[in-house]
């Protein structure tokens, strides 16, 4: 049962010598053997990772097994981002955060399913067939790092990496149960990343606590030559917020009135006087409705899609442009269409200008509150095949999440409630201003160190 | 040719150009990877994620290509933005890695410049910065007519300078590009190997009637001139071909046209209409550009003296004539050379106008450094010692053979001394003097 | 901001083209719906004051974030490593179908 340790006790028990690489790559490996076939949740499996762990064990993350979701560019590891058009594509160097993980004692366990190009909130549109949720597999697992955040519920890894474009990391890790934490925009370099919506794109770990998390940031984020975008901020050790607690905090609670979130608003209301409990204030506020939200992002992310992946020409690597599913076609041919002549202005100029409207929107509520939290989803995970025929279905699961991705701020989905009869949970999204991460997980800390929602933290609990 | 008269009408040559130029930086325009693609001695030896449109690929823009194209704005009396971004230009072809350049679309570094000609101010529009592409090679392999891609050269730093329409004749489109090329290589920011494609030239022509006041509502561009020569025969070719056309009555066809050197012709391009729309927008991938006023002062401080300010000091200085250093200089380096032989001839009371005029007929070839330029100089136009006495004795022989002559100067015939110099010289057979032979030569005639 | 046009399948045809996807003709009457979708969702953007905003196009306020004119051979590939996936190579060329001989 190895395989169920957290990051953070797998590390100290390996270095502690109470746990061997051998045992705990075995014990991942046996539950990814017992559950791959089913769930679908690991597209390629790195040959012997054990081998390479061994001589990790004095590196901070002493050689652990990490889920990685298929867009990031692994060397010599093929990386299909779920796509037929990239089905033989053995890349011939290494994405930054993948560079970093390594250096780190991080081990590349295997690639996990996605939505094809990171394009949708489900992992249906993966051109490899969909992921199943582990907590329920009559339901989706959310996406598009679908198969990342199901490797961490079904303990198929010990921490895995996803990418968020607005909703990816925290959307998938609400539905299956896990912690997301999408960083700041910048702070985790794109280098070697397949490209979505490059103006969004945050690479970023899916974990089983919050500490968990805080530990994987602190070994990939940092400014990167070979991205410009990436902040020359430094990299606090993030863990040491975790402890801390909330009180004296100002949380301001959004979109609590928002129509058609009754059912988990009442839920939800409830959880938020946890943090009351611990002595931070909580408001409701009113935040700029989400719902313009959808329409800048869907422009936005279509135009940039649309640039992105007319690189895929089948000549210098890859398969041609006939080998795309329907949602990227769909994604590409809209994009191409709001940048053409005589429409740019009115679709991505207008988007540009309504992004701004949402970036000052925060910025003022930020000037009286140091966090802000709402649900990270409208609703519990979908059922298996939900995404047929609706081509906004990722933008309206990801209602609550947009606008603050497209203003680059960090965020964190945990889990805040489950449902005895599904099965199923909800998440609670934290989001801070630019460079906060420190705050999102100090807040994720507390409220998961005080409720039972997050299965590992009880299941350590119950042991103490 | 300012204008082309048929049995019709006169019309008028509007003519802008653009012109791109590679710049020589070590390094490629977005990414590490070395910039020399006519260097390289295999194709696809300087590439890297980047310029290859890897998944994943994220362009870096190169300070010094920035800098290179300020620089060059500014020789050119531009105006600097001081926000500038790069823009992604979207189209598809198998030499375009990404599928999009990324180019500058609406801020460019520089604009509103001038180039003096001959024939008149040629204004500039504008001049960006953006990518070159990979190099397309047509064979048949097995039998399949294929194409060979080669990505050496894919996203070296290419300039473009963009006049206005202020061009009005063929010879004044080719002094003007020979200015700008002039210029770069002054600036030593591109060597401008036409040959190779190093700087490409393209036209838009258009006619129009010789008291018209508006512009033409069409324009021609003609593109892949690869010569100074073959952009006046381009223009010349179009003029008489869209004269016939407006002579009909009819509108010439606003398309994109190729040069064809050999049949020295023109020929229609048009592609597909689908492929005009480059779907601009500003690249999330690179983060804005800024200068502040200071800035720009300051590197407009540090430029160089420019060619045309050089020339006419020179012309004051050391009296050398405009047509020589018109054709000497072509890079700070030569200019810095000539500089310095210059003074020191002067002081050496030689005429540096001398030294220009053996240099620009390439009587003498440059030299590494001044002292042996000088050198070399000197031993071109060094005499020998003749005893005054054998030099006399020879020229009273002559005038002794040629009484004929000797009564023709006499007669004031002045110009007969030139004959005698050169019976002297070639009797004497040594270099000597020839101010000195002149005053003896006058000396015995006038006796 | 207009009026949500109806899109056309010509125009989903030269979008096609400009976009450089082969679509069937099903395909073609997909994409018509879904756009349309789209582009009804999408139109709500209209009643939003934006008079007076600046666009944003980045979010972190980066600016002159440059690169030093330095060759970086670490990151160039060998001819084999920039190959390596290509489907058709030619004596160190990567290979395509003839296309016309010039742009």
């Amino acid at each position: 049962m190895h395989n169920t340790l957290t990051l953070k006790q797998a590390i100290s028990k390996l270095k502690n010598k109470e746990l061997t690489h051998k045992d705990l790559y075995q014990a991942v490996s046996d539950s990814v053997q017992g559950k791959n076939k089913k769930l679908n949740v690991y597209l390629t499996v790195s040959k012997n990772p054990e081998k390479q762990a061994e001589e990790l064990l004095d590196t901070p993350l002493a050689g652990v097994p990490i889920a990685v979701k298929d867009n990031f560019c692994t060397l010599n590891l093929r990386t299909t981002a779920s796509s037929t058009v990239l089905d033989n594509f053995i890349p011939q160097f290494e994405s930054t955060v993948i560079t970093k993980l390594k250096k780190a004692g991080g081990v590349v366990y295997g690639k996990t399913n996605m939505d094809a190009w990171a394009h949708g909130s489900s992992t249906e549109t993966s051109q490899y067939g969909r992921t199943l949720n582990p907590r329920n597999i009559d339901h989706l697992p959310g996406g598009s790092s679908g198969g990342s955040a199901a490797a961490v519920a079904a303990d198929m890894c010990i921490a895995a990496l996803g990418t968020e474009t607005a909703g990816s990391i925290r959307q998938p890790a609400a539905w299956c149960g896990v912690v997301g934490l999408k960083p700041t925009y910048g702070r985790c370099s794109r280098y070697g990343v397949v490209a979505m919506a490059s103006s969004t794109d945050s690479p970023g770990p899916i974990t089983k606590t919050v500490e968990d998390a805080a530990i994987l940031l602190n070994h990939i984020a940092g400014p990167d030559k070979y991205d410009a975008t990436t902040g020359p901020h430094g990299v606090p050790d993030f863990t040491q917020y975790i402890g801390k607690g909330v009180k004296g905090l100002k949380i301001g609670y959004i979109y609590k009135d928002l129509k058609g979130l009754e059912a988990v608003t009442k839920i939800f209301e409830k959880e938020m006087k946890v943090f009351e409990k611990l002595g931070a204030t909580v408001t409701v506020v009113d935040a700029m409705n989400p719902r313009y939200g959808i329409s800048v992002y869907t422009i936005v992310q279509r135009g940039e899609v649309s640039s992105n992946l007319g690189r895929y020409d089948g000549i210098r690597y890859g398969n041609d442009r006939s080998h795309f599913g329907d949602e990227a076609k769909r994604r590409i041919m809209l994009g191409t269409y709001t940048l053409s002549k005589g429409y740019a202005d009115q679709y991505y100029n207008t988007a540009q200008k309504v992004r701004t409207l949402y970036i000052k929107n925060y910025e003022e509520l930020f000037k009286t509150y140091d966090v802000l939290i709402a649900p990270t989803s409208p609703g519990f995970a979908k059922k298996i095949g939900a995404t047929q025929g609706a081509a906004m279905f990722g933008e309206l699961e990801d209602l609550l999440l947009e606008a603050s991705s497209l203003s680059g701020l960090p965020g964190i989905s945990i889990p805040c409630y489950q449902d005895p009869k599904t099965n199923l949970f909800l998440g609670m999204n934290i989001i801070a201003p630019m460079w906060r991460e420190d705050l999102v997980i100090q807040v994720a800390d507390a409220y998961e160190q005080a409720t039972n929602w997050n299965t590992w933290r009880t299941k350590e609990k119950a042991k103490k | 040719m300012e204008t082309i008269t048929t049995e019709k009408n006169t019309y008028k040559l509007v003519c802008g150009m653009e012109i791109h130029a590679e710049l020589k930086t070590n390094s490629k325009m977005f990414c590490g990877c070395k910039n020399d693609p006519f260097g390289a001695k295999q194709p696809n030896i300087y590439t890297c994620p980047v310029c290859l449109g890897m998944p994943g690929g994220l362009p870096v823009a190169n300070k010094t290509a920035i800098e290179w194209t300020i620089k060059v704005g500014l020789a050119l009396g531009c105006k600097i933005n001081l926000f500038s971004k790069f823009d992604r230009k979207n189209y598809f072809y198998p030499d375009l890695a990404k599928a999009y350049q990324i180019s500058q679309y609406d801020l460019p570094f520089c604009y509103d410049g001038v180039v003096e000609t001959s024939y008149g101010p040629v204004r500039i529009t504008r001049i960006h910065l953006e990518e070159d592409t990979g190099k397309l090679q047509h064979t048949t392999i097995n039998g399949k007519k294929v194409s060979l891609i080669d990505y050496n050269r894919s996203s070296v730093p290419l300039m473009e300078i963009v006049s206005e329409p202020d061009i009005h004749s063929p010879e004044q489109a080719k002094e003007y590009a020979k200015k700008i090329r002039d210029l770069l290589r002054y600036l030593e920011v591109a060597d401008c190997d036409m040959d190779q494609g190093g700087m490409r030239l393209e036209a838009n022509i258009s006619l129009a009637e010789k008291s018209a006041q508006k512009l033409p509502n069409y324009k021609v561009e003609v593109k892949n001139i690869n010569s100074f020569r073959f952009a006046e025969q381009a223009i010349t070719y179009e003029m008489d071909r869209q004269a016939k056309i407006l002579d009909d009555g009819k509108t010439p066809v606003q398309e994109t046209r190729g040069f064809d050197s050999v049949k020295i012709s023109t020929f229609s391009q048009r592609t597909k209409e689908d492929a005009e729309d480059y779907r601009y927008f500003p690249d999330p991938d690179l983060p804005p550009i800024t200068f502040t006023q200071k800035q720009i002062d300051a590197m407009r401080n540090e430029l160089p003296e420019l060619i045309i300010e050089k020339i006419s000091r020179w012309e004051k200085e050391f009296a050398v004539e405009p047509r020589y250093s018109n054709l000497l200089i072509d890079s700070t380096q030569t200019a810095q050379l000539l500089e310095e032989a210059f003074t020191t001839l002067q002081k050496n009371n030689q005429e540096p106008n001398k030294l220009a005029n053996v240099l620009a007929n390439k009587k003498l070839a440059f030299e590494k450094t001044v002292e042996k330029l000088v050198q070399k100089f000197s031993e071109l136009f060094a005499t020998d010692t003749v005893p005054e006495s054998e030099i006399l004795s020879v020229i009273n022989s002559i005038m002794e053979a040629n009484p004929d002559a000797v009564a023709k100067y006499k007669a004031g015939q002045k110009q007969v001394v030139g004959f005698f110099m050169g019976q002297t010289l070639r009797a004497i057979g040594k270099k000597i003097d020839t101010k000195e032979l002149t005053k003896l030569l006058q000396q015995e005639l006038e006796k | 901001m207009k009026k949500t046009p109806n899109i056309t399948k010509k125009q989903i045809q030269h979008i096609a083209n400009l976009a450089n996807i082969p679509i069937t003709q099903t395909e073609q009457k997909k994409l018509q719906t879904a756009f349309e979708e789209t582009l009804n969702t999408i139109a709500e953007l209209q009643s939003v004051d934006i008079s007076n905003v600046e666009p944003t196009h980045q979010v972190t306020g980066l600016t002159n974030i440059l690169r030093e004119d330095i060759v970086n051979i670490d990151n160039m590939f060998t001819q084999k490593q920039a190959l390596a996936n290509a489907k058709q190579t030619h004596n160190g060329y990567f290979v395509v179908p003839r296309i016309i001989e010039e742009k």
